[in-house]
């Protein structure tokens, strides 16, 4: 399998171009530009991306299968990892600049707003997912690595929950996102074996 | 440009001499004055405004009622736009209303008054005095921006058409042609657009019915040829290019209130103390300050509580939201 290894950097460098793309139009570089709000289109495209490495992440068990494409798996933990990465940078943008790391504001609005504390709620769990993520934390875990990474399951109907309740009233949007999951899901259920 | 100014002015003192002063220092000072020429100029000069188009208006005064602070350019109030009629997306209106053809227009006028009929847009504006109104706008999504509409008392114009002691609503209906406005051929809300007042809130000297902005014909994406503003009240339900009035006995119900009753309600005003279900409407972001702008506490009522706040005693603003 050492074919596919050096496609890895370069998978690397492509996950980070949603970064690159916002940073730049963050500094209004090259005529690019957030709008005329840019707080929101920021932190609303972190959680869009964050979502869409979420669910690559869980495409890749099903895709493998249906193609037989083994080598697909040595990129999970790193969508894994970018989907944190973007969901991060979503709350921290959310603290910092909607909020004005107001703690007071912030606890407020996660006990307050449900759809916040779903969002919330998934993020946290993605923390020690996260921190397990190494090939060393895989081995001590031992076979409870696995369902500890079950919780993935749980982190993407949070997050695709907390994207459909945030919006005003066109749900169009968080609904593919939410049909795309439910394929996803639906395509690991395996069917009992007949007698 | 920043305009220092105190914390708090009095509604009384808006016009004051100063701010009349300063107001035709800046544009001196900027090479505008011939623009001066041009009544109401708000803050931010027709020079810097970028994209700014339009057919001027003739004859605009300027409004006692007025805001001193500073308006949003050109460029935020025309690209950041609710107007589902043409797309959910904020910055679609911008795009899918820019071959609307607004003219010819006429409004239907019916219910409770003496003279209904059809009205051409331009009896209805026509030797009527346009004035510019610079005021506070704040969206139920907990944005705000200061706008100067240009238009005419809502009053003067329900005045001509004579309700009788019926009538104790209005209802509002914007145009509904699915081949003008293509974001009505998803059934998104329920077309047409119906927004209402009461006959106190229509009457009320604050409420406008715009037909411009910063001193030209108002855009498509922001409800020409004519809207309501209603300042104290939050953004949908200043309804957009409205097609028809109607007189009512009955409180009319509203496009929100029908699509998410729990959510929105038929008063819809700004009221810091009473969160949407799902977010806080404490603070607002003004928009066009940047990525690094702080929000800011939202007033009662917008701002406007000393005129308006006398429409609502007695009643329970946490139950009529």
């Amino acid at each position: 399998m050492s074919y596919v290894r050096p496609f890895k950097p370069l998978v690397f460098a492509v996950c980070l171009l949603p970064l690159v793309y916002l940073l730049l139009s963050a500094f209004e570089v090259a005529g690019l530009g957030l709008g005329t709000n840019p707080v929101e289109e920021l932190l609303h495209e972190l959680g869009r991306w964050g979502l869409k490495f979420l669910l690559l992440t869980l495409a890749v068990t099903p895709v493998r299968r249906w193609t037989g494409w083994s080598w697909l798996v040595r990129y999970r933990r790193m969508l894994g990892l970018f989907s944190f990465f973007y969901l991060l940078l979503h709350f921290l943008v959310y603290a910092v600049l909607d909020q004005g790391l107001d703690p007071g504001l912030i606890v407020e609005d996660i006990l307050k707003r449900p759809y916040i504390t779903l969002g919330m709620a998934g993020l946290l769990m993605m923390v020690p997912l996260a921190a397990t993520s190494t090939k060393a934390m895989m081995r001590k875990l031992g076979k409870r690595w696995k369902s500890l990474h079950r919780l993935v399951y749980v982190i993407a109907i949070l997050g695709v929950w907390h994207f459909y309740w945030q919006v005003k009233l066109d749900t169009l949007q968080p609904l593919v996102y939410a049909s795309i999951l439910a394929v996803l899901l639906i395509s690991r259920i395996r069917p009992r074996k007949r007698r | 440009m920043l305009i220092k100014r105190p914390a708090d002015i009095e509604p009384s003192e808006i016009t004051s001499e100063s701010v009349y002063q300063r107001r035709r220092t800046l544009l001196k000072m900027s090479g505008l004055a011939t623009a001066g020429a041009i009544a109401g100029i708000p803050l931010l000069s027709l020079a810097e405004q970028e994209g700014i188009s339009g057919r001027e208006l003739q004859g605009v005064i300027e409004s006692p009622l007025s805001t001193a602070e500073p308006a949003n350019s050109w460029q935020d109030i025309t690209t950041y736009n609710n107007y589902y009629e043409f797309g959910t997306g904020k910055a679609d209106p911008a795009r899918n209303a820019r071959d609307f053809e607004p003219r010819p227009w006429s409004v239907v006028v019916k219910g409770e008054c003496d003279k209904p009929g059809r009205y051409d847009f331009e009896d209805l504006v026509d030797n009527q005095q346009l004035e510019e109104r610079v005021y506070r706008f704040r969206c139920v999504e907990a944005w705000s921006m200061v706008i100067p509409w240009v238009g005419i008392p809502l009053a003067s114009i329900i005045g001509r058409l004579q309700p009788n002691s019926n009538a104790k609503f209005l209802r509002f209906r914007t145009l509904h042609d699915p081949e003008r406005m293509p974001g009505q051929r998803r059934r998104t809300l329920d077309w047409p657009y119906t927004e209402g007042l009461t006959m106190a809130e229509a009457m009320h000297p604050l409420t406008l019915m715009a037909v411009g902005l910063y001193g030209r014909e108002l855009p498509n994406q922001n409800g020409a040829p004519m809207r309501l503003v209603v300042p104290w009240k939050y953004g949908f339900k200043s309804i957009k290019a409205i097609a028809e009035i109607e007189f009512t006995r009955r409180r009319p119900r509203s496009s929100w209130e029908q699509a998410i009753p729990s959510e929105y309600g038929f008063y819809a005003n700004v009221n810091p103390e009473v969160d949407h279900p799902r977010w806080s409407q404490a603070r607002e972001r003004p928009i066009g300050f940047g990525l690094f702008a702080r929000k800011k506490p939202t007033l009662m009522f917008n701002g406007y509580a000393d005129q308006v706040a006398s429409l609502y005693s007695g009643l329970d603003l946490r139950k009529n939201f």
